[in-house]
């Protein structure tokens, strides 16, 4: 079954990208690819965040909104006033770790409060920008619109974004106690661990990676607005399930996310290639999502039977 | 009332919450346009009410359960009830079934996929939303269909001095509560969202109940569309956007419990009042929408801590 | 290498004490250990063993007396019966989890090298591959995992190893195993605290014995001056009431033939053997074979379709609504039968509830009291009232009477007695002889499969033990019905 969780999702990818080229040859060429994925960049990065939170059996309805407020930040502060945009950041990824100490400590439903905070994320944003607006950090915008040989940014970005969150969450020790958290906390307790802390480190590792998704967004449109992201919240939690993740006992896969992300992106680009109305793109997504689900469950069950 | 019986009655929270929003925007105008205020109130509170009666069946299922395909389900809803009514006159109750229907079928789909596939709730819901969204966005094709005028007539008028939606949300919401207080079926389903397992064991029919339940609250988010476009002239596509963490807000604020098997419909319709009347208020002291946003997640997030926090003492 | 009363003590115990309210669950207990020792620890469920355990693991505080570690704590490890690995992470990857020194962008390496060599050295052969996620092993290799990671180095070296019934799940073998390991280790200097039911396993290597009873140690000697049967003696003989030989209704036709058992119309079927060997997840299967989760029972069309109805021993997972009053948890089961176009009749629910408060007599003033606020044997005897008063006729009891004073066992079981007469069959497992003696027949269960069927007089505390343990002197006795 491990094997599984992670090769259903390259099966996914790999499936929807060659329909994709067989569909729209040209779409095979260094500028096609990275049209296909470029905004697939912000997605893969939210996507982790959510990973982080699902990981200790948490759920994230605000990453959304806090991505779209990073994007704020990123578009005004951190242009016109560096040093006060980066310590921003930092205060909103320690505003991050505290959220999941209080969740921990007064055993709070995480569904509710980041529901809570989506609203006030969202606020802080419109305080920003209350208009859409904004600019984007010169040196973000060249990062964004690197051009390094043979392979496209975007594939280059999301080969470095899986091949982080696999070392920090995979193979680091921390990354594997992390993952115990959500596997079973009690025996973290017995062996001696502070369950809070860890917590609080979890959803700081998200706070970071939603401040990397705000920074690729305003990178790839270069202004931003206090509503820019608001779809990543849903986007990113079927980004987890579909990269083989679970809802529960700290299963996740940090590479998985990343392709469920690049999956979910190409899914409306491909169905925009059939010369299908854009009406179904997001439909597409949602049948996509359903039917790479469903391809799981039978897997599963082949599983028990053997 | 004693203090014990305040707090054994956690809808009176979300009631004086309002009711002091309420007091403080009458301040600023010094008591001018109460009449107005209320009004308001009830017509925009109704429809976040309907949703989160629905949205409170689900959640009194117990952790897990929650529906995130209401927006989509009230778009689709008003998209194709108010497509095969054309603005003709005399179809108002044709389209109000083809809403309805549209809620059945919703539901029905949802539960397929909770069930048949064994999908979590939320990503079940989720994802068949967005084939929903799509669903509304190619039946609709960008037009804009009026209501009949009867159909508008009624959904902006009023009744006794009350708005008829709000009627409407009043009328469901005392349909809940008897359901939940007492009938068989409010029984059961208020023992599975307490323990799943020991309410199977104990013989009552899970399944079925966890069914109807998907059942409703769609149709709930139908009726909701099928009033909200023949209140605001037309269906829009993003007509239930801010529905969905509204109908989550509501049921948690009106103080069920979000571990379930707890429901409170009072509370509901108090919460649903509160949302309107802090965003009048705020308005009203010419706060800005920014501010108007960060005082509102404040204010659910505190409430959960006191709600939390008075479960503990007892 | 037997513990002498001087020279260094790894723990000392001394008039230990750990009260839950007024429930004694360790009464004053002296006990030291030293390198080298083996200390079996005996005792009937309820003894006091676990509450010992987690006194020494530092899991509790003593209320009374102390616990002290004149070498410090490190190096004392405990393997607890419930599992307390991370199902999602790997062999490897759970032994970090308990050896934070294990840093460094190789600590997976070593971890693997550590684990391996720990799994070597107690199981040799042990086939488990170190790369493989927990939740794919068979309980067995958990087991047998979570015994090796207490035996590992940990940057380290283990001076103490607690051990609560290490050898449950694990097949005669690799006990064998593990036993040989235990006396390389004490040999070695190592300290070992040993519980388990298997009086084999404890005479093969306890150096030392101690038998408590009711929170207090009542024997310790050295294991050589014990014999088995002043073993059982010293734990105390559990009273078999006779069960009473009253008339018993002829048994009717076979009503429940599942999971390798039957039971017959009125008739008091047992389950029984050590906790946790299948006997509640086989009373579960059948009883969610019987029932649907989609409609409620109706009454049963043929003998194959009676309806069944559940009473939970662990009643916070299986039985109890906690935010119910004591009514509504009552009627909870019937209130589909005296509805009217699904409205709940709450006369006919008052006068049912009412009625049972006072035949099985819960402790309470007013049923609109929460459930909660009720003692643990009074909430038991709520789901007594709840499942007997359905007109189920197959009653399936998992170790119900759990918290139940003596007394109200006794009108239970009467109450058991008069419906089973009037047609009503039951399966009923219990961890406790004196219920299981109440039966007319009796399966005994061990690796989650029917060992024996006992039946009349040959249910006998003596003849169960026998059944249920793998013991090498003793060889299961299975007796035909």
């Amino acid at each position: 079954m491990n094997r599984y969780r992670i090769l259903l999702p390259v099966v996914s990818l790999a499936v929807l990208l060659g329909l994709t080229f067989w569909m729209q040859p040209r779409a095979m060429s260094y500028f096609g690819v990275n049209l296909l994925f470029n905004l697939a960049v912000p997605i893969a990065l939210a996507t982790v965040a959510q990973m982080f939170i699902i990981m200790v059996n948490d759920i994230d309805l605000s990453i959304g909104a806090f991505v779209s407020l990073a994007a704020c930040v990123t578009a005004t502060w951190l242009n016109d006033a560096p040093l006060i945009g980066l310590l921003a950041m930092a205060a909103l990824i320690l505003a991050y770790a505290g959220m999941g100490a209080v969740i921990h400590a007064l055993e709070l439903p995480a569904i509710v409060v980041t529901l809570g905070m989506s609203f006030v994320w969202g606020g802080l944003a419109l305080f920003l920008l209350p208009t859409p607006g904004g600019a984007a950090p010169e040196w973000l915008r060249a990062i964004m619109k690197v051009k390094p040989p043979l392979v496209p940014m975007a594939v280059v970005a999301a080969l470095l974004i899986a091949g982080v969150t696999h070392l920090l969450v995979i193979r680091a020790g921390l990354g594997t106690v992390l993952r115990g958290v959500g596997g079973n906390p009690r025996a973290l307790t017995r062996a001696g661990w502070n369950v809070m802390q860890l917590k609080a480190l979890a959803y700081a590792g998200a706070g970071l990676f939603g401040v990397l998704a705000g920074m690729a967004l305003v990178g790839l449109t270069t202004a931003a607005d206090a509503n820019i992201a608001l779809r990543y919240t849903l986007l990113s939690i079927a980004g987890v399930i579909l990269g083989g993740g679970e809802f529960t006992g700290g299963k996740v896969s940090p590479v998985g996310a990343v392709i469920g992300a690049l999956t979910l992106t190409l899914a409306a680009s491909f169905l925009s290639f059939m010369r299908l109305s854009p009406d179904w793109q997001i439909g597409a997504q949602g049948a996509i999502l359903i039917l790479v689900l469903t391809a799981r469950l039978i897997f599963a069950r082949r599983g028990e039977t053997t | 009332m004693s203090l014990a019986g305040m707090t054994s009655k956690p809808w009176i929270w979300a009631w004086a919450a309002a009711a002091l929003a309420f007091a403080a925007t009458l301040v600023l105008t010094q008591g001018r346009g109460a009449g107005e205020l209320a009004y308001a109130a009830l017509s925009f509170g109704a429809f976040a009410a309907i949703v989160g009666l629905g949205q409170m069946l689900v959640i009194t299922l117990g952790p897990g359960n929650v529906d995130l395909s209401i927006p989509a389900t009230m778009t689709l809803a008003a998209t194709l009830a108010l497509k095969f009514m054309g603005s003709d006159p005399g179809t108002a109750l044709p389209g109000l079934a083809i809403a309805l229907a549209v809620g059945l079928g919703v539901g029905a789909a949802n539960f397929a996929l909770i069930f048949l596939l064994r999908l979590p709730p939320i990503i079940a819901t989720l994802a068949a939303s967005l084939i929903y969204q799509s669903l509304a966005i190619w039946s609709n094709r960008g037009l804009r269909i009026k209501p009949p005028t009867g159909l508008a007539e009624f959904a902006t008028g009023r009744f006794l001095g009350l708005p008829n939606v709000a009627w409407v949300g009043l009328a469901l919401a005392l349909m809940v509560w008897v359901l939940l207080e007492r009938s068989l079926w409010g029984r059961w389903l208020l023992a599975s969202g307490q323990n799943l397992r020991a309410a199977r064991l104990a013989g009552v029919p899970v399944e079925a109940v966890r069914a109807a339940t998907y059942l409703a609250v769609a149709v709930f988010a139908a009726l909701a569309g099928y009033l909200l476009a023949s209140f605001s002239g037309g269906a829009a596509l993003n007509m239930g956007a801010e529905y969905l963490l509204m109908s989550i807000a509501v049921v948690v604020i009106g103080g069920s419990s979000i571990a379930g098997g707890n429901s409170n419909v009072p509370g509901v319709w108090g919460a649903a009042l509160f949302m309107f009347l802090v965003v009048s208020m705020l308005n009203s002291y010419g706060a800005a929408a920014g501010v108007r946003n960060v005082l509102t997640g404040t204010i659910i997030i505190a409430i959960v801590i006191a709600a939390s926090s008075r479960r503990a003492r007892i | 290498m037997s513990g002498t009363e001087t020279g260094p003590v790894v723990v000392e115990l001394t008039n230990a004490a750990k009260h839950f309210g007024p429930v004694r669950a360790l009464d004053g207990v002296s006990l030291r250990v030293h390198p080298g020792d083996c200390v079996g620890l005996v005792g009937h469920n309820g003894a006091g063993k676990s509450t010992l355990v987690n006194l020494v693991n530092g899991a509790l505080a003593p209320t009374g007396g102390s616990v002290t570690f004149p070498g410090g704590t490190d190096g004392v490890r405990a393997v607890f019966q419930e599992l307390s690995l991370c199902p999602n992470l790997t062999v490897a990857e759970n032994l970090r989890v308990s050896h934070p020194g294990l840093t460094g962008l190789r600590w997976r390496r070593a971890a693997r090298a550590e684990i391996g060599a720990s799994l070597d050295r107690v199981f040799p052969d042990h086939g488990i591959d170190v790369d493989a996620p927990v939740d794919t092993l068979s309980i067995a290799q958990r087991q047998m995992v979570e015994i090796a990671i207490g035996f590992a180095p940990r940057a380290g070296q283990a001076r103490l190893v607690i051990l609560d019934e290490p050898t449950s799940a694990l097949d005669a073998g690799i006990a064998e195993q593990l036993l040989a390991h235990v006396r390389r280790f004490c040999a070695a200097g190592g300290a070992v605290i040993f519980i388990s039911h298997m009086m084999g396993e404890i005479f093969s290597v306890a150096n030392r014995i101690v038998v408590l009873k009711d929170g207090r140690s009542v024997a310790e000697r050295p294991a050589a001056e014990f014999t088995r049967q002043g073993l059982v003696d010293a734990m105390g003989h559990v009273v078999t009431a006779a069960a009473a030989a009253a008339a018993r209704a002829a048994p009717g036709e076979i009503v429940i033939e599942a999971e390798g058992l039957n039971a017959r119309r009125g008739e008091i079927v047992g389950l029984s053997g050590l906790a946790g060997h299948g006997q509640a997840a086989a009373l579960a299967r059948i009883y969610l074979a019987r029932t649907s989760g989609w409609r409620t029972a109706g009454p049963s069309r043929s003998k194959q379709t009676a309806n069944a109805v559940f009473v939970a021993g662990d009643r916070g997972r299986d039985g109890v609504f906690p935010l119910w009053s004591i009514l509504r948890n009552v009627s909870i089961s019937v209130l589909g039968r005296d509805a009217r176009a699904g409205v709940v009749n709450r006369r006919a629910e008052r006068t049912l509830a009412e009625d049972w408060r006072r035949r099985i007599g819960i402790r309470t003033d007013n049923l609109d009291n929460p459930l909660l606020s009720l003692s643990g044997g009074n909430q038991q005897k709520v789901l007594f009232a709840r499942a007997l008063a359905s007109d189920a006729e197959v009653v399936i009891m998992d170790d119900p009477m759990r918290g139940v004073d003596v007394g109200t066992k006794q009108d239970v079981y009467a109450m058991i007695r008069a419906e089973a007469a009037k047609g009503r069959t039951f399966l009923w497992y219990s961890t406790e002889t004196e219920e299981v003696c109440q039966c007319d027949r009796v399966f005994v269960f061990r690796n989650g499969t029917i060992s024996a069927e006992l039946t009349g007089a040959d249910i006998t505390e003596e003849k169960i033990l026998e059944a249920s343990f793998e013991m090498q002197d003793a060889l299961p006795q299975v007796v035909p019905a």
